[in-house]
């Protein structure tokens, strides 16, 4: 949808919810350098939610939400699990998809929009749990990388089922006890990210949420490499603080002591050789572009 | 032709389709009341009666007019207002003319104002809290006032008006179809035609809505 129709009609301006007139006014649809330095200056894409208090998820949610490059077209793809309580107050175009499925949706999805709207960017973003992408739609996940699909798919990792109660899942770690696993996962954390880079995945991060800046600069690097490219992966740990037992405040620590060097989300990155390419350029052109509005500025100034 | 009528509820907690019952939508040139087919002009003037007998009048824009996403689209809403200024116009001061949008189609949790917004998934919040007791649907996508509508005449005893600009909804009390500009303005006439010469129900049941 191009931004000129994002209007509400004047005769009923006033009766709308606050929310929507804010989105109107004071959104960042259009706004090339948004980003989550955003969130408090300017109306965030997500409403008030239905996530537990001080869940990560929720941050990441209003991290993704600030730092898409172009969220008027932009369309997410979800699954079931707690983000599908959160996308009916997201302010993006957004599928909800069987269990699973979310992949292969976004492929067809990604080339329909390609045919429909061509010579106009439209970027297709998926998010899933990890029960959904490396579970129970691991082979959508997986063909879809296969296939060279251009879209990004965003996996929040928080190691179990967390929205049924606490079952193993793929990515949980090797002997972690969950409510409802007793005995205790008996395998290794599915190594997807290595999974990823072998299944043709042009930029994969593994990462936590912790800092806002790290994850806006995944979150574009990861859709412009799709838009040119080929297939991203982010697996961001977003752990779950009712099911490792943590309380509300907990949540950040968790994550900051889960990246360190030696955990198990270590920053980790992988960007193909092409992609190299694109990223370079792209910060070349944010170069100028900033050393052109300082010259400005500093002419303004004398 | 099917005996079956549309009418306000609570029908049961799922009323059947009346789609199922039998019930078949107008032609061009044509309206139903209750699941009959009427002329056209025939559906103006009682929905304009329903109108000012109804406590709380309210008309129901939903997006393809709450939003100006083209001109057609712009002119409606000037028409729709125009609706709504002549319902407050002419109904009497015990009367309460609304206007309430419905902004949005997904299920909002943990849930809607229902004092600013109708969402189709659970409309009769909306009606209830209102104490609506005759509604009017415009710019609402046919699968979301199916929904709807559907849903009133289940848990509410409002009576429902479609004004659709599509082949119209047979689950609605009283169904316009090819809504334009000059219909929704018509219907307005239609209002002031009958000012005064209607009786108000006095009646208000527990589910929010006059008999």
């Amino acid at each position: 949808m191009s931004k000129e129709r994002i209007k509400i009609a004047p005769e009923f301006f006033e009766i709308m919810p606050p929310e929507y007139q804010d989105l109107v006014n004071r959104a960042t649809y259009g706004k090339e350098d948004r980003g989550w330095k955003d969130i408090g200056t300017a109306k965030e894409l997500i409403e008030e939610h239905s996530l537990c208090a001080g869940c990560p998820e929720s941050m990441a949610f209003r991290y993704i939400l600030a730092s898409l490059p172009n969220p008027e077209d932009t369309v997410m793809v979800g699954s079931t699990g707690c983000t599908s309580l959160v996308f009916p107050h997201v302010a993006v175009h957004n599928i909800h998809s069987l269990f699973g499925n979310q992949n292969a949706i976004a492929s067809g999805l990604k080339r329909a929009l390609t045919v429909r709207f061509p010579g106009r960017i439209k970027d297709v973003v998926v998010l899933a749990g990890d029960g959904a992408t490396v579970d129970i739609g691991l082979d959508m996940t997986l063909q879809a990388w296969f296939r060279q699909e251009k879209f990004t798919t965003i996996c929040f990792d928080n190691e179990l089922y967390a929205n049924t109660g606490g079952q193993e899942s793929g990515l949980m770690q090797k002997g972690f006890v969950a409510k409802m696993a007793p005995v205790g996962k008996m395998f290794e954390k599915v190594r997807l990210p290595e999974i990823a880079r072998e299944s043709g995945c042009h930029y994969v991060v593994n990462c936590t949420v912790s800092k806002p800046s790290l994850v806006e600069k995944v979150i574009r690097n990861a859709v412009h490499v799709a838009r040119e490219i080929g297939p991203t992966y982010l697996q961001l740990y977003t752990p779950c603080i009712l099911e490792i037992g943590k309380n509300s405040m907990e949540g950040l620590q968790e994550m900051r002591d889960s990246e360190k060097p030696t955990e198990r989300f270590a920053y980790k990155e992988y960007i193909s050789e092409p992609a190299k390419q694109l990223l370079a350029e792209i910060a070349a052109k944010e170069k100028e572009k900033k050393a052109a509005a300082k010259e400005q500025l500093a002419a303004q100034q004398a | 032709m099917s005996q079956y009528r549309v009418l306000p509820g609570p029908e049961h907690f799922l009323p059947p389709a009346a789609a199922s019952m039998g019930i078949r939508l107008p032609n061009p040139g044509e309206g139903h009341i209750n699941g009959v087919i009427v002329p056209e002009e025939q559906a103006y003037e009682e929905a304009a009666r329903q109108f000012l007998m109804a406590k709380v009048p309210t008309i129901f824009p939903g997006p393809l007019v709450l939003w100006a996403w083209n001109e057609k689209a712009a002119k409606k809403a000037t028409a729709i207002k125009h609706l709504y200024e002549t319902l407050k116009e002419c109904v009497t001061p015990q009367q309460q003319a609304m206007l309430i949008p419905m902004p949005d189609y997904r299920p909002k949790y943990p849930k809607i104002n229902p004092e600013v917004e109708i969402n189709p998934n659970h409309p009769n919040l909306t009606i209830w809290h209102n104490k609506i007791d005759c509604c009017m649907f415009v710019g609402v996508h046919c699968h979301q006032a199916n929904l709807s509508l559907k849903i009133i005449r289940g848990g509410t005893s409002c009576y429902t008006i479609a004004m659709c600009a599509q082949a119209g909804h047979e689950d609605a009390m009283l169904s316009f179809r090819d809504a334009s500009v000059e219909k929704i303005m018509k219907l307005a006439e239609w209002v002031r035609k009958l000012k005064g010469s209607v009786t108000v129900s006095q009646f208000v049941s527990k589910s929010g809505s006059s008999n």
